[in-house]
């Protein structure tokens, strides 16, 4: 019997597929309409910080330095008025032994996928995170298989992706190049109907768990350094793993104050399935083209209900502009000696210039780096971009505009971080859940899910809800 | 002679889905293009450029297309130094009030 292999088939049976290459029954979590029990999913499909602790010490992964960023700090309080410029710390996530805090991730899906007898792991990623599976499945004996999406329709790469797939094949994965697209994901599908391998998703509880441990080391470290809890902590925000996974892990290590704020590049009229877009853009991740349509749908990704849920989280979201983090790259270099990046130097950028808004006495944490070097430096994505056309030049980076112009800073005072109204996503989140559930009458249970999962109350959702003209 | 013999390191290529196979939500300029699939391994035999082949991955499962390159190499590098980003660390060196001198003359005088 051979089974209809057809885009449409193939993505008609993405729920059966996943429950097997996931092995959880999301439906036990469902309440039928929007709500789900999401604490209630994490708990028992996740793993405790004290269990996800002692399986990242099985394959070296953790228990990163925080570093004091002293003269970034220093040029900070130059800029900033008198008695202002927060101290900058950054966790040195680069040290993991794939080169990111991805390995957090993976450690905890590989680790599962050893414990229910699957052969192999697949990831369905362009990022780091392929690395890191790639390399977790190498300590653990399993066989991986990382799909990509690298190539336009002439052949060209990205440079940063290259760069990740030879990674991924140094660990001795498979990795599937393919062009620019969404149907990404029906290969994916196929591979995993093929082989029977384990689904590493980004987006399971336990790979949300395995960064929980990120943000609980910083408030351990920042205590220990300063005596005190972080002030704010600045999180490179895309898929949303990166932000929940943290600030859980602060929560549970008691920072209730502690300001969650995201960071992303500024790729604003650039469309992420675009052919010609794909290989103008000088950021592969970290970026509005993930970070704003996560954030308003989370349940967009390749599980029925995505642990990572940023808006639960933020407190604040921001934007920078590829120039400015090209800057703050070479900044971070020259006067600190850590040539890092390029995602985790979004956060680093918007620290830079909200530490100057902060007292000199409070504490702001960039909570990643990431490895860098062949196809990750600027020296290389800014190389390509000019070969694709994009225009490169010192200026005022106000003048920035994606997928034309780079502008690189000709002052550090000119890093300013943009406001990204939380309100005006968390209504388009809610009226995402309205649509997608085709839901005609909210529940109470609904709209206590939605305050929570807004970080909100629950008169905001109701607010939105006589708005968008549905019942409650 | 084969360009390749069995057991060479090479790249394969195949379409997976052509432009009218593809997701009818996508931006005009991929809908125009195929969805092409690049993938590395050991050819099974031997074989010459542009044929229909067999390979073997790194982990062993065994995938068919076209053969396109023979030992690819990865084409990422550095890139070229960016003047824009180049004199960076001197001036924010400067900023923090530094012993550099930015005229260069000290740099100079090293090298002679
Ligand atoms: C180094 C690095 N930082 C940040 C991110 C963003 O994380 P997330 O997608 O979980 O928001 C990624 C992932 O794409 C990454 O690889």
């Amino acid at each position: 019997m051979s089974r209809d292999m057809s885009y449409e088939a193939v993505m008609n049976r993405k729920n059966e597929i996943m429950k097997k290459a996931v092995g959880i029954d999301y439906q036990v979590f469902e309440s039928g309409g929007i709500a789900f029990d999401y604490e209630r999913m994490m708990k028992e499909v996740g793993y405790t910080i004290d269990e996800v602790r002692k399986i990242q010490a099985e394959t070296g992964v953790g228990n990163t330095p925080l570093l004091e960023l002293k003269n970034l700090t220093k040029l900070a309080r130059k800029l900033a008025p008198p008695g202002k410029g927060a101290r900058i710390f950054i966790k040195d996530e680069a040290c993991n032994p794939s080169g990111s805090f991805k390995d957090r991730r993976a450690s905890v899906s590989v680790y599962r996928a050893q414990k229910l007898g699957y052969k192999g792991v697949i990831a369905a990623t362009s990022g780091n995170y392929g690395a890191a599976v790639a390399s977790q499945a190498a300590m653990r004996g399993l066989n991986c298989i990382v799909v990509q999406e690298v190539f336009d329709s002439e052949g060209r790469g990205q440079p940063e992706i290259l760069e990740k797939g030879r990674k991924c094949e140094a660990f001795g994965a498979e990795v599937i190049q393919l062009s620019v697209g969404p149907e990404l994901f029906y290969t994916f599908l196929c591979l995993l109907e093929e082989t029977g391998y384990f689904n590493a998703s980004l987006y399971t509880p336990f790979a949300i768990a395995g960064i929980e441990t990120l943000g609980y080391e910083l408030a351990e470290q920042v205590r220990a350094a300063t005596g005190r809890d972080p002030d704010a902590v600045v999180i490179t925000h895309a898929g949303g793993g990166n932000v929940t996974g943290t600030a859980r892990g602060l929560l549970k290590a008691g920072c209730q104050n502690t300001k969650i704020i995201g960071a992303s590049v500024n790729l604003t009229g650039l469309h992420m399935a675009s052919d010609r877009d794909f290989n103008r853009k000088s950021f592969t991740t970290g970026h509005t083209g993930f970070g704003v349509p996560f954030a308003t749908w989370p349940d967009r990704a390749d599980v029925p209900r995505n642990a990572a849920r940023p808006l639960r989280y933020l407190d604040r979201y921001v934007t920078v502009s590829q120039g400015e983090v090209f800057y703050i790259t070479e900044a971070l270099a020259q006067l600190e000696g850590l040539e890092r990046g390029p995602a985790g130097n979004t956060s680093l950028a918007a620290a830079f210039a909200i530490a100057q808004e902060m007292d000199e006495d409070q504490i702001i944490v960039v909570q990643e780096t990431e490895y860098t070097g062949a196809g990750k430096l600027p020296s290389a994505q800014l190389t390509f971009a000019k070969e694709m056309g994009i225009e490169v030049r010192r200026g005022d980076p106000a003048e920035d505009k994606p997928g034309e112009r780079i502008i690189i800073p000709e002052h550090p005072a000119q890093i300013k971080v943009k406001e990204v109204d939380l309100n005006a996503l968390r209504v388009s989140y809610i009226s995402n859940c309205i649509k997608n559930y085709k839901v005609e009458r909210v529940t109470a249970e609904d709209i206590r899910f939605l305050a929570e999962d807004t970080k909100t109350d629950e008169e905001f959702v109701k607010n939105v809800l006589k708005e968008l003209g549905v019942k409650f | 002679m084969p360009d390749a013999v069995k057991g060479t390191w090479v790249q394969i290529h195949k379409v997976v889905l052509k432009p009218e196979e593809r997701s009818p939500r996508l931006p005009d300029d991929t809908k125009k293009v195929p969805l092409e699939f690049r993938l590395k391994g050991f050819l099974t035999h031997d074989a010459n450029l542009g044929e229909e082949v067999e390979i073997e991955t790194l982990i062993g499962r065994k995938v068919r297309g076209k053969l396109i390159k023979i030992n690819p190499e990865y084409e990422h590098g550095f890139g070229k130094p960016v003047p824009e980003l180049l004199s960076i660390g001197m001036e924010l060196r400067k900023l923090l009030g530094g012993e550099v001198d930015v005229s260069g003359h000290e740099l100079r005088s090293c090298d002679e």
